[in-house]
């Protein structure tokens, strides 16, 4: 059964360092196997990781077909999805304020280092409007909202899952990925690119009071100079600049990396509390790289089809 | 109690039965060829030490899990062949009673009891309401009192009633019990176990009681199964267990 590999792959370990002796005794292959199997997992032997890693892709990839069809097809838990838009988008705004605020003050500070030398200052508001609103502002939201809501899903569902909570969803008729995945998957997809846009305001708001208050330019001046960097890659259809569509298109995709991620680590925890936390983190840690590297695929297309 | 007793094949049509059912995952077997067949309005016990898969049999029966061999027929449908909507279809006649009663954290206890009836009828809140106060009452609890506490703050017995009352609201035939009395103090689980006698008796639902508690399998059980290392070893009414020269049996009851 695939049901919890993780969860087997552990037991095999702590089995492994318990049974010493028992190696010792019966050589056959069998228990070879299985000790092969633990102090593989330990040492990360790449055979069993692979393994691991192509049973994981499998299983993420049903989930992601299988909420897809959940949205689109009934039942819906609208009041399941009022619930999660909550604790994942309004819950998320304090984060997502100081995120913003401090990466603008900053960017606007080592910009300026650089460019006092040419005299350059009235172009800070250049860099922190295009490097918060092309890539900061999704990748480093997405990269909280993982951080706090993400793993809070799957701490949740992970929960659910050793204390049975999810079995008894399914004994009562109820489908767990209805229930349970599609009302975060799509509490994310609605809040990200929210969040997004109040990042990039507010970061741009940070670099504004340090062009400011350190560095002697006119609110005006910079303002103009963020505004420039927008208008000037070009736009989509006419009206709508470039950089926004690129900036709002990310979030989507992190989102449902997000959301599926977490429910992906949170529905196959095994092994008790430990398990709940094991799930957590794997899934902060496996969504943020899938996030970074997405980001850069993704910009990479989007380059390509909406710029060249 | 029953005519099936004993043999569990000369009775009615039985409800459950397992046919050389066998389970194993990457590096053990869990189950090694299980038969075994319940009847109707029967309570059927099975006992086994901690890790024998007594569990994993209830997870078969609700299709939760699938064997690697054998048959899973409940009410004549075989639950390993079924489609996702069969099995669906197959478990509202089902209730099942967790371990430790898998009660929704984040919902009242009148969601919870009630949560069958809100997800698959259409019937009014204040009928959902009334069913729910009678299924509280089946299990002795005080409506007015713990209808809206969260499982959080119910003690280790209550939740487990209130369990029973979630499994029970959608008054399926068949109910199933994972461990109903473990971790409780010997008083509440006489009255656990004078519950699932009285649900038995009083609305004629059949019972598959998974436990390691030998004394409550004796109070409750018309018949008990005995599973060790992945087999029945022993299969029969509770008087003919005692009686068993079985090894294994001798040394569990003992």
């Amino acid at each position: 059964m695939p049901e919890n590999t993780l969860g087997a792959a552990s037991v095999l370990v702590a089995r492994n360092v318990a049974g010493e002796p028992n190696r010792v005794k019966t050589p056959d292959r069998t228990t070879c196997m299985a000790n092969l199997d633990g102090a593989s997992s330990l040492l990360g032997y790449p055979a069993v990781r692979l393994k691991q890693l192509a049973w994981h892709t499998q299983e993420y990839v049903r989930l992601a077909g299988r909420a897809a069809v959940g949205m689109v097809s009934r039942p819906f838990y609208p009041r399941d999805l009022v619930v999660q838009l909550d604790s994942v988008g309004v819950g998320s705004l304090g984060i997502v304020f100081l995120t913003g605020l401090f990466t603008g003050m900053v960017l606007a500070l080592q910009s300026a280092v650089e460019m006092e030398q040419f005299g350059a200052t009235i172009y800070i508001g250049r860099l922190v409007g295009a490097s918060t609103v092309r890539e900061l502002g999704p990748v480093l939201t997405a990269l909280m909202v993982s951080g706090r809501a993400g793993s809070g899903i799957a701490a949740e569902l992970g929960a659910m899952k050793v204390t049975e909570q999810i079995d008894a969803l399914q004994t009562m008729g109820v489908d767990p990925v209805r229930k349970l995945v599609v009302p975060r998957l799509l509490a994310l997809l609605i809040a990200l690119p929210v969040l997004t846009v109040i990042t990039d305001l507010v970061a741009i708001g940070g670099g504004l009071l340090i062009a400011v208050v350190k560095l002697d330019l006119t609110a005006d001046l910079y303002m103009r100079s963020v505004y420039q960097t927008l208008a000037q890659t070009g736009y989509v259809l006419r009206y709508i600049p470039i950089d926004f569509v690129m900036g709002l298109m990310k979030p989507l995709f992190f989102g449902a990396i997000i959301a599926l991620t977490a429910c992906h680590f949170g529905m196959r925890a095994g092994g008790g509390t430990e398990g709940v936390g094991r799930a957590a983190t794997g899934s902060v840690v496996v969504a943020s790289v899938l996030i970074l590297a997405t980001d850069y695929f993704l910009t990479q297309i989007l380059i390509a089809l909406l710029i060249e | 109690m029953n005519e099936a007793a004993g043999a569990g094949s000369a009775g009615p049509e039985p409800i459950i039965e397992l046919r050389g059912v066998r389970l194993g995952f990457e590096d053990r077997v869990v189950l090694n060829g299980i038969d075994l067949a319940v009847a109707e309005r029967e309570t059927v016990c099975i006992l086994g030490g901690s890790g024998a898969g007594k569990s994993t049999v209830l997870r078969l029966i609700l299709g939760l899990i699938h064997p690697n061999e054998g048959e899973i027929i409940v009410a004549g449908r075989d639950m390993s062949t079924a489609t996702f909507d069969e099995v669906l279809e197959m478990r509202r006649g089902i209730g099942m009673v967790f371990q430790g009663a898998a009660l929704f954290d984040s919902l009242t206890v009148f969601d919870n009891v009630g949560f069958y009836l809100f997800e698959h009828t259409r019937l009014p809140e204040s009928e959902i309401r009334q069913r729910v106060v009678e299924a509280l009452e089946v299990v002795d609890l005080d409506h007015d009192d713990v209808m809206h506490l969260l499982p959080s703050e119910l003690s280790g017995g209550m939740r487990k009633r209130v369990g029973v009352a979630r499994a029970l609201i959608h008054e399926p035939r068949l109910l199933l019990y994972d461990e109903p009395t473990s971790g409780l103090d010997p008083i509440t689980t006489r009255t656990i176990d004078g519950l699932i006698r009285k649900l038995q008796r009083e609305l004629g639902v059949t019972s598959v009681v998974v436990t390691h508690d030998l004394e409550s399998a004796f109070r409750i059980a018309d018949r008990v199964a005995l599973l060790y290392e992945g087999e029945i070893v022993f299969e029969g009414d509770p008087e003919e267990m005692r009686h068993s020269d079985h090894p294994y049996v001798r040394e569990f009851i003992a």
